[in-house]
């Protein structure tokens, strides 16, 4: 097979779509006015940011008063968590939150913050798979939690958590809940009806809108204090000029997204055949994370014996690019926090891959994947001073 | 963080990579919890190392600065070798990004550890420093930026 360029890394960021591009350019060539002016320059723009945040709030089942558009994930969950603690303490006088232990580092840091803020945070576990543990949730939950906050589908594993039943459970307790969209936005049906949330977090760059877009859904009646001060734009709450161009973006990226959702099979087709590939033919494999409550693209298999960051530039160096949970590609000396949830030793954990693949997937690109990797893989082994052969 | 084209280099085509039979000195250091470890094989005569070989289960800069290590200390005394500084084998690649240095204090101790199992083997009195071994204990190691 001829050498190609894979990209298999969907979970990190998305090639802005054509289609986007084209429906941004005229904010940016010909519709460049303020959407806070008056006249007809600033009106062009305010009818196109009108439009994406209706088109947005319809694809969620929401209403275009409940969605405010951000510079990305990590800024709507900053709000939601630290926003969202804050307003039930002044409120009702809560001063507890509960979280995962395998959320986005901006939920898990803003939890942090909380801490330092006197709020006391249970960080609830998961099970091997990566699911809540809801026993443990259960007892976590009581009439001091102001707010709970877990993602909906992992970024690393791709594990799809009971956002419905954790809203249920929240809720009778009167705590808000809030979930991260981020990973799920476009690869799975989210609508914020249906799960009941009072906040849901999504970032645009994760289904092919620009980097620097995202939003946050807060149900009409919360008003938890604004996230930034100034001219007042987002109905007051989250004041700057905005991005009209990357908002026009965003809506319409997630407009093709959802559009795209019924192809989702196919997807899940590609990332299964490549798990059966490697499970059977590649020894020493461990498959994190759970084999149905998942992202239809994400795969997270460990390779045993060997190291995530070298798997990593070698599969570059043909073409493929994926990810792994391996402490040397970050700048920490702790691996993945997630597969040490779910229980992998460091080791296991320094040596994961991470694949994510997007409707821009080919089976072509399965098949290289397939190709290339039994051999780097053995390649490394061979070099490792750990792998105790074959069959052993 | 980016690796130099000599880091890239020896990672992608390592030298001396594989075991030598009957070595003598062997030294392993380092720990899997960690993500890295480095066995280092030296041949040795006449207090000369004609051969080094490794096996490294670790990262790029694993793999290059043990790579690098081998070709620093072959053909080089016993006394020589003892020499060799991390910085040196950072040097040696072109530098390498400040939360990788731990990966060339590695190799200068798998360097150590091996002519300290030389020593021992002949009956020679180790009079240097030898890493000790820790588990579950991870290093940055990391060196200011100029």
């Amino acid at each position: 097979m001829e050498n190609r360029f894979v990209y298999a890394d969907n979970a990190a960021t998305t090639p802005v779509a054509p289609e986007v591009v084209a429906a941004m350019t005229p904010y940016l060539t010909e519709y460049w006015g303020n959407p806070s002016s008056m006249y007809s320059k600033g009106r062009e723009a305010r009818r196109g940011l009108d439009e994406a945040r209706e088109k947005v709030a319809t694809l969620l089942g929401a209403q275009p008063n409940e969605i405010y558009f951000t510079s990305g994930g990590t800024e709507a969950d900053n709000w939601a968590v630290k926003g969202g603690a804050r307003y039930m303490r002044k409120k009702q006088g809560r001063t507890h939150v509960i979280t995962s232990t395998i959320e986005h580092p901006a939920v898990l840091r803003s939890c942090e913050a909380l801490e330092r803020e006197g709020f006391r945070v249970s960080y609830v576990a998961v099970d091997k798979n990566g699911i809540l543990d809801m026993e443990k949730f259960k007892a976590e939950l009581d009439d001091d939690t102001a707010i709970v906050a877990v993602m909906f589908a992992n970024n690393e594993i791709g594990t799809l958590q009971p956002i419905e039943e954790l809203t249920k459970l929240a809720h009778e307790k009167g705590a808000l809940m809030f979930t991260d969209a981020v990973q799920a936005m476009g690869s799975v049906p989210v609508n914020v009806r249906e799960l009941g949330v009072d906040m849901l977090s999504l970032s645009g760059h994760k289904f092919n809108a620009p980097k620097g877009t995202g939003a946050l859904y807060m149900r009409r009646g919360l008003k938890i204090d604004k996230y930034i001060d100034g001219g007042g734009q987002e109905r007051m709450m989250r004041s700057g000029t905005e991005n009209v161009a990357g908002i026009v973006g965003l809506a319409t990226a997630l407009e093709l997204a959802v559009s795209r959702l019924p192809d989702t099979e196919r997807i899940r087709k590609m990332r299964d055949r490549l798990a059966d590939y490697i499970l059977k033919n590649i020894p020493h494999t461990i498959y994190n994370g759970d084999p149905v409550r998942r992202l239809p693209g994400n795969l997270n298999i460990s390779f045993e014996y060997i190291e995530g960051e070298s798997l990593l530039l070698l599969l570059d160096m043909a073409g493929i690019c994926i990810s792994t949970g391996s402490a040397c590609s970050s700048n920490s000396l702790e691996p993945s926090h997630v597969l040490l949830s779910i229980g992998l030793p460091a080791e296991k954990a320094h040596g994961s891959m991470r694949v994510s693949l997007s409707h821009l997937n080919t089976d072509e690109d399965v098949d290289y994947i397939i190709e290339k990797l039994p051999g780097i893989v053995a390649r490394l082994r061979a070099m490792s001073p750990i792998y105790p052969g074959e069959g052993k | 963080m980016q690796y130099s084209e000599k880091v890239m280099d020896h990672f992608a085509h390592p030298r001396n990579v594989g075991e030598i039979e009957n070595a003598d000195g062997v030294g392993t250091v380092g720990n899997a919890t960690c993500g890295d470890i480095m066995q280092m094989f030296l041949k040795i005569e006449n207090d000369v190392i004609v051969d080094a070989k490794f096996k490294t289960f670790g990262c790029g800069a694993a793999i290059a600065t043990s790579s690098m290590a081998t070709e620093l200390i072959k053909g080089h005394t016993v006394k020589e070798a003892l020499e060799l500084t991390n910085k040196a084998v950072v040097e040696a690649l072109g530098g390498l990004p400040a939360i990788k240095i731990h990966c060339s204090v590695l190799a200068e101790e798998a360097v150590r550890a091996a002519l300290a199992d030389y020593y021992k083997k002949i009956g020679r009195e180790i009079d240097f420093e030898v890493p000790e071994a820790e588990e579950n204990v991870c290093h940055v190691h990391e060196i200011p930026e100029e």
